[in-house]
């Protein structure tokens, strides 16, 4: 999965996607992931990223990235 | 080299919730770089705002209402042109172009007033009541609609395209009905309101984006910004919106400008599906209100406008800033009685 090229990330986790207009604020671990889509992680990686990171079990942290890809997908920001 | 000064009247001075171009124009004109101005504003009623806003507006002169009829119009304008020297005009109202358009040529020739209008068959065929037609005819996708004299139509209309639907008038007003009760209830409030026909039209499921852009009258796009709006006021006008990237867009703009050959301002109206369809719902034959967004992206379309109308070579603006926003505000100003007696009495501030 990769963040759609033109989408503006900022350091305040603001996105912006300049095809559609809308706009969206992530949290802290939420800027950290599309940090790890842009650097071309794979979705294994930053499981194991998170989980090394922030001491979650491996389980835990599937279920809430999935849950969160799936919203970036519906909002059009992954493809 | 110095920079003529023209004087360009403007119309459209109701700076209200659901606002007329004309202030947005006139900002645009004033930071025009190649030329200098002077700004003559042309109103219809003593209330609109821009005729006391004395840093935008250099006098302002009433005019008559289209109703009138051309010869009352001209005659007002050989006696605001004696006083005034008008370079170029703007009439930024749809319900005034009817006129404007049909005595562009004698505004030029006797009173040497320029203007940069769609012609009189460009202007009919993209009226809501044609734009179907218009739409096949250019390739371009628009919803289904049909005009309608009465309710009794409304149920066949249903059938073929299904529920919601939109219930249109002539010039102005849309609403969405999800019934046949609904749909009727909005055509006696409309007709009522705008007149005959009301138009049915079919519901597209999308957000609506918007393009502010100039045509040259040879096929050629001067100028096109996208905009999606962000706050949309219980008039269904723009409060807040932001410029897009969409090359999809501006590809389909040049196209109907390109194959319509437009000449002038124009604002089109999109409505953009979850899969990438764009359905043309509007053209609106005359800049929007929110066009100095346009100035602020780094295209300034009056400008561009105003020195292809006085012959000066307009190179069409290739690039745009993506991510501009603009936001409206109200502002109360204070002004002297006097003021309003004066335009109400005489017809000049």
């Amino acid at each position: 999965m990769k963040v759609r090229k033109n989408i503006a990330i900022s350091d305040s986790g603001f996105l912006f996607n300049p095809t559609t207009g809308d706009s969206y604020s992530v949290n802290p671990i939420g800027q950290e992931i599309l940090q790890l889509l842009q650097d071309e992680k794979s979705e294994e990686e930053i499981m194991e990223h998170i989980a090394k990171n922030y001491m979650i079990d491996k389980d835990t942290v599937e279920k809430d990235l999935y849950d969160f890809l799936n919203m970036l997908q519906n909002y059009q920001l992954i493809v | 080299m110095k920079k003529p000064k023209y004087t360009i009247a403007v119309t459209g001075l109701n700076a209200i919730d659901s606002p007329g171009p004309g202030i947005a124009v006139i900002r645009a004109l004033k930071e025009a770089e190649s030329f200098d101005v002077r700004i003559i504003g042309l109103s219809y009623e003593s209330l609109e705002p821009g005729i006391y806003m004395h840093d935008l507006v250099d006098k302002t002169y009433q005019v008559p209402y289209p109703s009138a009829g051309q010869q009352v119009l001209f005659e007002r304008f050989k006696y605001i042109n004696s006083i005034e020297n008008i370079d170029f005009l703007f009439p930024n109202f749809d319900a005034e172009l009817f006129n404007y358009i049909s005595i562009k040529a004698k505004f030029e020739s006797e009173l040497g007033i320029k203007m940069e209008l769609p012609t009189q068959e460009q202007f009919d065929a993209r009226h809501k009541v044609n734009l179907y037609e218009y739409g096949k005819e250019h390739g371009i996708d628009v919803p289904f609609a049909k005009m309608v004299y009465s309710t009794a139509e409304i149920p066949a209309i249903s059938t073929e395209i299904g529920y919601p639907l939109v219930v249109k008038g002539k010039f102005y007003d849309a609403k969405i009905a999800y019934s046949v009760e609904q749909a009727q209830s909005h055509f006696n409030k409309i007709s009522a309101q705008w007149g005959l026909p009301v138009l049915i039209q079919e519901f597209v499921h999308g957000s609506e984006v918007n393009v502010c852009g100039i045509g040259d009258g040879n096929g050629v796009t001067l100028g096109a910004v996208p905009m999606r709006k962000l706050f949309i006021t219980d008039k269904g006008k723009a409060w807040a919106g932001v410029s897009l990237d969409d090359e999809k867009l501006l590809e389909i703009t040049k196209d109907l400008v390109a194959a319509t050959k437009w000449n002038g301002p124009f604002e089109l109206e999109f409505m953009k599906t979850n899969d990438d369809q764009y359905y043309l719902i509007e053209i609106n034959p005359r800049f929007p209100a929110w066009c100095y967004l346009t100035v602020g992206c780094g295209q300034n379309q009056a400008e561009a406008l105003v020195n292809h109308a006085m012959k000066q070579k307009v190179k069409p603006f290739e690039t745009y800033q993506v991510g501009k926003m603009f936001i409206r505000y109200s502002y109360d100003m204070v002004l002297d009685m006097k003021e309003f007696e004066q335009i109400s009495t005489i017809g000049e501030l």
